[in-house]
């Protein structure tokens, strides 16, 4: 058996996800069908951000890849040991010195800045795919900019429930045309995919579908006027580094109702937490 | 003071050890070699190779002995593989009508030209386990069975079964390009022949018992070996590139005719890498429903419904996404559980209110 082509994928996969990806970027929103490869991680386990990041790594690439907003979970290690066997691309855990950021389930606290890309793992990348399964439908849906069946989603949520309950995977809309998925993160971080100066992309490996957000694209959540989107909030700060207005994960003490909450991402608050230890010497 | 969890890649690599530990079992019973597995476990070797989309007996053999026998492992271990090859070029066509037969049944006809060969086969066998299997002993060698006419092509003479239709192009390659619905039926075939045994066999059994009934026969089953040919222009003929293991089923279904189609018999079709029969059976049922639009029938049961079928079928991609719910969904989660204490205590304020305004009332 010969070994593998630099980032695994053979140079004409390359050059067809790349073509994918052109296109996506000219429509920002816009679902772009590929060929999506078998990947040696299973799918839905991040065989799109995999990928993408695999077409678009170059050798003086550095790679960040979170997962949950971490590097240190198990996919995230497993990922980010692909490439550095598969690639021999240099891997970093710090948000700024990355030029590609992998991510599940979050954007990182850390401000993006140009040139920056930031890779999105993707299971469905359909908005409308739990109110019609049908792809045949969707898609029309899409090309007509049909998109009253989310709104009243959204409505018979406000009906049923007072607000609308979705707390991620929160539908946007890009550049006033195509309904998006912001793939499952949570809703607090929407705010930061509208006029990013680092590019958005989002692979979903399984569904076969690839699509972008250029720098400085407008993705606005969708809302009413007389219910507004708003971000989750915490009341606590960060128990480790003192945090407010971040990301939080709820960690369980003891079996006695005992909790704490610290950043779930781990690069912003081992940060903080250099950055004010170094203040107070 | 809780301290942030380090250490997931030490866990990685500790999990790996214990994975090939286990892997390995009683380290004073002999490891299992890819010779014993490709001939002693050759049913499964067909499925890995047949799910796998790859005919490659020893790769399949390895891929089932790292698996630790989960066969959708392996299959998955194959894909992952054959994935990474370059396309040379597509073979023509295979003639299943020139197979060297080693086994070929019909339920339609009690004896046909080429007549029935049985072979190798579990049907018939008591299923009563035997702790010393037995040994082969003498086996009566048959006559080696010539080319035999395909049982479709023996009725299609007289034009009572709808014949094969000339293929447009060169067919669609799922692998290479996305799928899009509708799919031709090239695709869906592609789709079916790689696609979950367990799964095909469900749909198939479905159509019935009810769901999409295709009053089906099996015109014929057979198995043996087919020589696989590839075009080189720079010669200008075909060349042969060896021998692979197929079975392909033709089931047969009844059809009452529509406006502009004479009462004939209609045809499902099963094609699979090695002996896999039953899968064979599942996808030729499979096939002739999902052609429930084509030939004007009403569409109502799942395995009539080609993207119901089509994007379900691959459990590659099953096992995948049902198992990916074991990564961590911490952030979903929080968000979740904020919302829903939120709307306890909204409920709770309200609830609250209600008995105050109540008590006033008193």
């Amino acid at each position: 058996m010969t070994t593998y082509n630099f980032a695994y994928l053979d140079e004409a996969t390359k050059r067809m996800i790349r073509r994918a990806l052109l296109k996506a970027v000219a429509i920002p929103g816009y679902q772009v069908p590929f060929a999506s490869r078998e990947m040696p991680m299973p799918y839905g386990w991040g065989t799109g951000g995999v990928q993408v990041t695999a077409s678009i790594t170059g050798p003086d690439d550095v790679l960040k890849v979170i997962d949950q907003g971490s590097d240190d979970t198990t996919n995230a290690v497993s990922i980010r040991q692909f490439f550095a066997r598969v690639a021999d691309v240099a891997t970093t855990t710090s948000t700024t010195e990355a030029t590609i950021i992998q991510t599940r389930h979050r954007i990182p606290e850390t401000p993006l800045s140009p040139g920056q890309i930031l890779v999105y793992q993707v299971p469905i990348p359909e908005p409308l795919r739990l109110l019609e399964p049908r792809e045949t439908e969707t898609r029309i849906m899409h090309a007509l900019a049909e998109y009253g069946l989310m709104h009243v989603k959204l409505y018979e949520d406000i009906a049923k429930h007072g607000r609308i309950a979705k707390t991620y995977a929160y539908p946007v809309l890009v550049e006033d045309r195509y309904v998006m998925d912001p793939s499952p993160t949570p809703k607090f971080d929407n705010p930061k995919m509208n006029d990013s100066p680092a590019l958005q992309l989002f692979g979903a490996g399984r569904e076969k579908r690839i699509y972008a957000l250029p720098p400085h694209t407008k993705v606005i959540s969708l809302d009413f006027e007389d219910h507004p989107f708003e971000v989750q909030r915490f009341t606590e700060p960060c128990a480790l580094c003192g945090s407010t207005g971040v990301y939080l994960d709820e960690i369980v003490t003891d079996d006695r109702g005992g909790r704490m909450y610290a950043c779930s991402d781990t690069d912003w608050c081992e940060r903080v937490r250099a950055a004010r230890a170094e203040a107070a010497e | 003071m809780y301290v942030a969890v380090k250490g997931g890649e030490a866990a990685i690599r500790n999990a790996h050890r214990l994975l090939a530990k286990e892997r390995r079992g009683d380290p004073d019973v002999p490891a299992l070699t890819v010779a014993q597995i490709a001939g002693q476990l050759s049913l499964a070797v067909d499925r890995v190779m047949a799910e796998g989309s790859l005919y490659d007996v020893e790769l399949a053999a390895l891929a089932v002995r790292q698996a630790r026998g989960d066969l959708i492992e392996a299959i998955f271990l194959l894909r992952a593989y054959r994935t990474t090859l370059p396309r040379l070029g597509a073979s023509e066509p295979v003639d299943t009508g020139k197979m060297v037969i080693n086994r070929r049944i019909s339920a339609t006809f009690k004896d046909l030209p080429g007549g029935q060969v049985l072979g190798p086969t579990f049907d018939y066998t008591h299923r009563l386990i035997e702790p010393e299997l037995q040994e082969p002993g003498e086996v009566a060698t048959a006559e080696p069975v010539g080319e035999s006419p395909r049982v479709t092509d023996v009725l299609g003479h007289q034009g009572l079964v709808e014949a094969d239709g000339e293929g447009e192009g060169e067919p669609g390659d799922l692998t290479r390009e996305p799928l899009d619905f509708p799919a031709g039926r090239d695709l869906r075939l592609q789709a079916l022949a790689r696609g979950d045994e367990g799964f095909l066999l469900a749909l198939a059994y479905s159509t019935q018992r009810g769901y999409g009934g295709t009053h089906p026969f099996v015109g014929e089953i057979r198995t043996g070996d087919v020589e696989v040919e590839l075009f080189v222009p720079e010669l200008g003929f075909a060349v042969t590139l060896g021998a692979i293991t197929l079975t392909e089923c033709q089931m047969v279904n009844q059809f009452k005719g529509s406006a502009t189609v004479p009462p004939q018999f209609t045809r499902g079709y099963g094609l699979v890498f090695g002996r896999i029969e039953r899968k064979a059976m599942s996808m030729a049922l499979v096939d002739r429903a999902l052609r429930a639009e084509e030939l004007g029938e009403e569409k109502k049961a799942p395995a009539q419904d080609e993207e119901f079928v089509l994007a379900h079928a691959d459990n590659v991609q099953a096992t995948g996404f049902v198992e990916h719910l074991k990564l961590p969904h911490y952030v979903d989660f929080q968000a979740e559980l904020a919302m829903i204490r939120d709307m306890r205590a909204l409920q709770e304020r309200e609830r609250r209110r209600a008995a105050e305004r109540s008590e006033a009332a008193e």
